[in-house]
C-alpha cells in the first residue's frame, strides 16, 4: 500500500514537472540525449558486466545489439531533432486563400516504457531516446527477468539524466500492474502478445495510445542458390542471425526455416560447419553464446524437445546444460507441424527446418500462420521476391540477410497483426511519442457570404463550385458574371 | 421471438461468419489491385451523385438537417475526398525509397504500403453519411475489405447506406451491418485488422478494450469540449458569424468540433453577446424555432439531456439569450449563457447541442490555463489579431487541431491530420492520412551477398568490437582503421 502511495506521488510529481514546460525546449532534450551518450561511454564496462551477469552476453554481442544500437539512435536523434521539432507547412486548396496550415508536433506528456529482458539495455533506452526527443516525461519499467541490468539502469539514469522528468521504476509483475492502473499519455511495450493484451486492456480504460512491439515466428526462406559463395554467405548470416543475438531469444531472430526438400541436407551440412566455427564443438563449453535467461525458459525450451516425434527430428545438437543454462545450437528436420515447437514462438536456440516440394509453397505456409515481425528470404529470384512482398504480410521483409533492418534508422520498426502495431527507430521514434497537432491560420478578410444562413439556392450553387474547385466558375460568380 | 426473427438476428455467429467470408475474399487478393480500389471509389461518387436527393431526404428525416448543410458537410466533402483519393492513389500506393545506413551497406530499402486486411468502421449519428463513408473510403483506398456499422440513431441514413452500398459496391468485400448495441457487440467480439470508431469516450473505451483481446489497432475519433477564446481588437462581426457557423451551423451544435464554450474578458463579453444576438437574428430570424436552417435535436433522449443542462440550479438564471424549447418538435433555440459555475453539468460534459456558455476572465491570457486544466478537446479556437497571443495559444494549448480566427474549417483541409489527443481520441485521418490509417507500412531491405561485416559474427574478438564501433558510428575513417587493425 505504501509502495502504491509512493508511486502515485512520484507520478503526480512527474506530471506537474512536465506541465512546467521544461521538456518542450530543444535545449533540454539535446542535453538529455548528450547525457545519455556520456552514460553509454563512461559506463560501457558496467553495462557489459550486467549483460554478462543476466544473459552471459559477450561484450561484442552487447555492443552490437545493445550499446551500439542506442548510441547510434541517440546520435541520429541529436542531429535531426531540430528538423523533427519544426512545424511542417501544409499546402491548402487555393479556394481557401489566404489561409495557411501547418502540423506542429508536441509531446504527449507522461509516457511509460516497458522493456524486455532479452535486450534489457537497448529495449529500455532506444524507446527512451524517442520519448525524450519528442519532449515527454518518461518512466521506464525494465524487465525484472534481467535484474542486473534493471538495477544498473535504476542506478545510472538518475546520475546522468534529469530525474525530475525521467525515472526508472524496478519491480515485478505487481509493480507493472500498479503502473498500468495509472493514466499515461502513451505506453510503449516490448514483449509477448499475452502481456501485450493486458497492457492494451489497461490502456483502454484511459484511452491511452499504445505501441506494441511483440514477436511471432519469423520464418527464413532459403531458396536454392547456385553460387557456392552466395550460399556460404547466406549460411553465415543465418547462423549469425539465429544464434548470435541472445541465443535465439530475439523477437526479430529466425524462428524456423523453409527450404525445398532436395536442398535440406546440403543446407544442414553447411549450417553444422558454420555452427562449429562460431560456437565451437564442445557442448560443455559453448563459446560466444548467451545463456537462456532463467530456469522457467530453460524448462520451456527443453519441453519443446521432449515430444518423441520432435526429439526424433533433431539432426544436430540437442544437448542441454542446465548448470550453465546453455542449450546447444539445435537443428530439427521436419518436426510435426502441430507440435508446440511449430505453433509457439520458440525464442531459443532451436531451429526447425521445414521442407516443401516447391519453394513457392512457402508463401502459403507463411500465410496460414499469424503475421510475424519479420520474414527473411534468401533468394536471387526477382519474381519470387515480388510474390513474397505482395502476397505475405509481416512487420518487415529482409532479403538475403537477417536482422540487419534493425540498424537502419530510416526504416520503421514494428509489427502487424499478432506481431504488434505502431513503430519506432529514427524519426518514427519521435513521431510515436508525439501528437501531430494540425493548426489552421485564417484571416478576417475575404469573407464568403455563402457560408452563412439564411440559405438559398444561390449560396448552394456557389458552394457546389467551391467544392468542385471550379475556380473559373467562382471567379465569374464573384464578378457577378455567373448567377 | 419466432423463427423468422431469430434468423434475422445478427449475433456473434453471424458476425464470425461475416468476418470469415470477408477474410477469404480478401485473401483472394482482389481488393489489393489498383483497378478494384479505383472502381469502388468511382462507384461511391456515382452513388452519391445518383442519389443526392435521397441522402438529403434521409438526413432531413434523421436530423432535420437543412439541405445546404447536408450538401456542404456531407455530400460535397465526401465527393471531394473521393476525388482526391482517385487523383492521388497511385502516388500513395507507390513504395517509398529510403536511405540505408552505412552499417547495412550495401543495401537498398523501401517502405511499402499494404492493406491491413478486414477492417470495421463504426460511424456516428450526427454526420451519418460523411462519418460512414469517409473512413470507408480510406479503407478501400488502402485495399482493405470493410464492414460498416452505421449509427442506429440515424435510421433513415443507415438503411439507405445498407441499400445503396449493396447496389453500387462490391459486396464480396464491402458490407453494411445495421443494428444497435447487440449487433455492435457481436461485431466487436471478432478479430479485425483495424477498428475505426467515431463517437464518444465511453463507447471508445469499450471498443478499445474489445480490440485489446485481439491486439487490433484502433483509431478513435472522439470529442470533448472545444473552447473558443475571443480576444478584443478583432473584426467582431466576422468572428461572430464564424462562431455561429461553427456552432449552430454545424448540425445545431451537435458536432464533435463545434465550439462548445467561449472564454472572453469581462470587458469584452457584453459586446460579444450583443454581436451574437444580432447575427443570430440575421441568420435565423426573430423566431429561431420556426427557421428551416437549423437541424433539430436528434431525439427525445438528447433533448432531455440538454434540458437538464439548462434547468440546473445556478445555470438557468445565467441565460442571456434564447432558451426557447419545443419538446414535440425536438427544438431548442440558440441559447447563450453567461458565467455559469465552473462545476456545473453544462461545463463538465460535452454539450453537443445549441447551448453556448460564455465564461469570462480578467485577462484573456488566463483562458489558456483554464483550457489546460481540462481534458484535451478535439479542437480549440481563438479569435485574435495579437501575434504574441496567437503564438502562445498555438504553443500552450493542446488539442486535436487548432484554428486561428475561424472555427471547424480545418475539417475540410485534406493536408491536415484530423484526429484527437488524450480524451478526444487517438489516430487521425483525411487525405493521405486516411490511406495511411488503414495501411501497414512494411519495411523492406534488399541485401546483396557481397559486403559483409565479419565483425558482426562470432567468434567475437576485440577487433570485432573496434570494427563494430566504427561501423555503428558511420565513420568511414574509423572503419578503415579498424579493418587495418589500427
Amino acid at each position: 500500500m505504501e509502495v502504491k502511495m509512493e508511486l502515485h506521488k512520484t507520478l503526480e510529481e512527474l506530471r506537474r514537472n512536465f506541465k512546467s514546460g521544461t521538456t518542450r525546449n530543444a535545449s533540454w532534450r539535446k542535453a538529455q540525449l548528450s547525457a545519455l551518450l556520456h552514460l553509454l561511454r563512461h559506463c560501457e564496462e558496467k553495462i557489459f558486466a550486467a549483460l554478462n551477469e543476466d544473459l552471459g552476453k559477450d561484450p561484442v554481442e552487447s555492443y552490437r545489439d545493445e550499446i551500439g544500437v542506442v548510441e547510434k539512435s541517440t546520435k541520429h536523434s541529436l542531429s535531426h531533432i531540430d528538423q523533427w521539432m519544426a512545424p511542417k507547412k501544409c499546402r491548402l486548396p487555393l479556394v481557401m486563400f489566404p489561409t495557411t496550415g501547418e502540423v506542429l508536433p508536441e509531446p504527449l506528456g507522461l509516457v511509460l516504457v516497458f522493456s524486455c529482458w532479452n535486450f534489457p539495455i537497448s529495449l529500455a533506452l532506444d524507446p527512451l531516446v524517442g520519448a525524450i526527443s519528442a519532449g515527454n516525461a518518461v518512466v521506464i519499467k525494465p524487465s525484472e527477468l534481467a535484474p542486473a541490468c534493471a538495477t544498473l539502469l535504476a542506478n545510472l539514469i538518475p546520475v546522468y539524466l534529469d530525474g525530475s522528468f525521467i525515472k526508472v521504476i524496478v519491480g515485478g509483475a505487481d509493480v507493472s500492474a500498479t503502473l498500468l492502473q495509472h493514466k499515461w499519455d502513451k505506453i510503449f511495450f516490448t514483449g509477448s502478445p499475452r502481456v501485450g493484451r493486458i497492457v492494451m486492456s489497461a490502456a483502454a480504460k484511459h484511452l491511452t495510445p499504445v505501441t506494441l512491439e511483440l514477436g511471432g515466428k519469423c520464418p527464413a526462406i532459403m531458396d536454392s542458390l547456385s553460387s557456392p559463395s552466395d550460399l556460404r554467405v547466406a549460411v553465415k548470416r543465418v547462423v549469425g542471425g539465429k544464434w548470435g543475438p541472445c541465443s535465439g531469444q530475439a523477437c526479430l531472430g529466425i524462428d524456423y526455416m523453409l527450404v525445398e526438400g532436395k536442398f535440406a541436407s546440403t543446407l544442414i551440412e553447411l549450417l553444422k560447419k558454420e555452427i562449429v566455427k562460431c560456437f565451437g564443438n564442445d557442448t560443455r563449453d559453448l563459446k560466444n553464446m548467451s545463456r537462456i535467461v532463467n530456469k522457467h525458459h530453460f524448462r520451456r525450451l527443453s519441453n519443446l524437445l521432449e515430444d518423441p516425434s520432435v526429439f526424433s527430428s533433431i539432426v544436430h545438437g540437442g544437448s542441454l546444460n542446465e548448470e550453465k543454462m546453455l542449450i546447444e545450437p539445435t537443428i530439427l528436420l521436419d518436426p510435426p507441424l502441430d507440435a508446440e515447437i511449430m505453433t509457439e514462438e520458440i525464442f531459443g536456440p532451436l531451429l526447425p527446418i521445414i521442407t516443401l516440394n516447391d519453394i513457392q509453397e512457402t508463401i502459403e505456409f507463411i500465410n496460414s500462420r499469424p503475421k510475424p515481425l519479420a520474414i527473411y528470404a534468401f533468394t536471387k529470384d526477382d519474381n519470387f521476391k515480388r510474390r513474397i512482398l505482395s502476397e505475405t504480410s509481416s512487420g518487415s521483409v529482409t532479403f538475403n540477410d537477417v536482422m540487419i533492418q534493425f540498424v537502419c534508422d530510416q526504416l520503421p520498426f514494428g509489427g502487424v497483426g499478432e506481431s504488434g502495431f505502431g513503430r519506432y527507430h529514427g524519426s518514427y521514434s519521435f513521431d510515436t511519442f508525439s501528437h501531430e497537432k494540425g493548426v489552421m491560420h485564417r484571416r478576417f478578410i475575404f469573407e464568403v457570404e455563402s457560408r452563412y444562413p439564411p440559405w438559398n439556392n444561390l449560396k448552394l450553387r456557389f458552394l457546389r463550385m467551391a467544392y468542385n474547385f471550379d475556380y473559373l466558375g467562382l471567379l465569374l460568380y464573384i464578378l457577378g458574371l455567373k448567377g | 421471438m419466432d423463427e423468422a426473427e431469430k434468423k434475422k438476428m445478427f449475433d456473434v455467429d453471424s458476425a464470425a461468419l461475416l468476418v470469415k467470408e470477408l477474410r477469404a475474399n480478401f485473401g483472394s487478393g482482389k481488393t489489393k489491385s489498383y483497378g478494384w480500389r479505383v472502381s469502388q471509389m468511382k462507384n461511391i461518387i456515382k452513388m452519391i451523385e445518383d442519389h443526392e436527393n435521397d441522402f438529403v431526404e434521409a438526413l432531413r428525416s434523421d436530423l432535420s438537417k437543412p439541405e445546404l448543410e447536408s450538401f456542404v458537410f456531407e455530400i460535397a466533402m465526401l465527393k471531394a475526398s473521393c476525388k482526391l483519393a482517385l487523383k492521388e492513389l497511385k502516388s500513395w500506393m507507390k513504395p517509398e525509397r529510403v536511405k540505408t545506413s552505412l552499417a547495412a551497406f550495401p543495401s537498398s530499402a523501401e517502405i511499402m504500403s499494404e492493406p491491413l486486411g478486414v477492417v470495421l468502421v463504426i460511424s456516428a449519428w450526427n454526420y451519418p453519411l460523411l462519418l460512414s463513408l469517409d473512413p470507408v473510403l480510406g479503407a478501400i483506398a488502402a485495399g482493405n475489405a470493410v464492414v460498416l456499422k452505421p449509427s442506429e440513431i440515424a435510421p433513415a441514413t443507415s438503411s439507405l447506406l445498407k441499400k445503396l452500398l449493396g447496389e453500387y459496391l462490391d459486396s464480396s468485400a464491402i458490407r453494411v451491418v445495421e443494428g444497435a448495441v447487440p449487433e455492435t457487440s457481436a461485431l466487436l467480439e471478432q478479430k479485425w485488422d483495424k477498428i475505426f470508431y467515431t463517437g464518444n469516450g465511453r463507447v471508445g473505451r469499450i471498443v478499445m478494450a474489445a480490440a485489446a483481446k485481439h491486439l487490433t489497432p484502433v483509431l478513435l475519433e472522439l470529442g470533448g469540449k472545444c473552447p473558443v477564446v475571443v480576444d478584443s481588437g478583432i473584426n467582431l462581426k466576422v468572428a461572430t458569424r464564424r462562431i455561429i457557423a461553427g456552432k449552430w451551423g454545424c448540425n445545431n451544435g451537435q458536432a464533435c468540433i463545434s465550439p462548445d464554450y467561449i472564454i472572453t474578458t469581462k470587458e469584452y463579453a457584453p459586446k460579444l453577446v450583443d454581436s451574437l444576438k444580432t447575427e443570430l437574428e440575421s441568420f435565423y430570424g426573430k423566431d429561431p424555432l420556426e427557421t428551416k436552417d437549423l437541424s433539430r435535436i436528434v431525439n427525445a433522449s438528447h433533448f432531455a439531456r440538454l434540458s437538464k443542462l439548462l434547468d440546473e440550479d445556478k445555470v438557468s438564471d445565467k441565460i442571456v439569450h434564447g432558451g426557447q424549447r419545443d419538446k414535440a418538435q425536438l427544438k431548442i433555440g440558440p441559447t447563450i449563457l453567461l458565467d455559469v459555475p465552473h462545476d456545473s453539468l453544462i461545463m463538465n460534459e460535452e454539450i453537443f447541442g445549441p447551448l453556448l456558455p460564455i465564461l469570462t476572465v480578467d485577462k484573456v491570457e488566463e483562458s489558456f490555463e483554464f483550457i489546460n486544466s481540462r481534458t484535451k478537446a478535439l479542437a480549440a479556437y481563438i479569435f485574435t489579431n495579437n501575434r504574441k497571443l496567437k503564438e502562445e495559444f498555438v504553443r500552450a494549448v493542446s488539442a486535436g487541431g487548432l484554428v486561428i480566427n475561424d472555427t471547424t474549417l480545418h475539417l475540410a483541409v485534406p493536408t491536415l491530420p484530423f484526429g484527437g489527443v488524450g480524451e478526444s481520441g487517438l489516430g487521425s485521418y483525411h487525405g493521405k492520412f486516411s490511406f495511411d490509417a488503414f495501411s501497414h507500412k512494411k519495411a523492406v531491405l534488399y541485401r546483396t551477398f557481397a559486403g559483409d561485416a565479419p565483425a558482426r559474427y562470432p567468434p567475437y574478438t576485440q577487433g570485432n568490437l573496434k570494427l563494430l564501433k566504427a561501423l555503428m558510428e558511420g565513420s568511414v575513417f574509423g572503419i578503415i582503421r579498424a579493418l587495418f587493425g589500427w
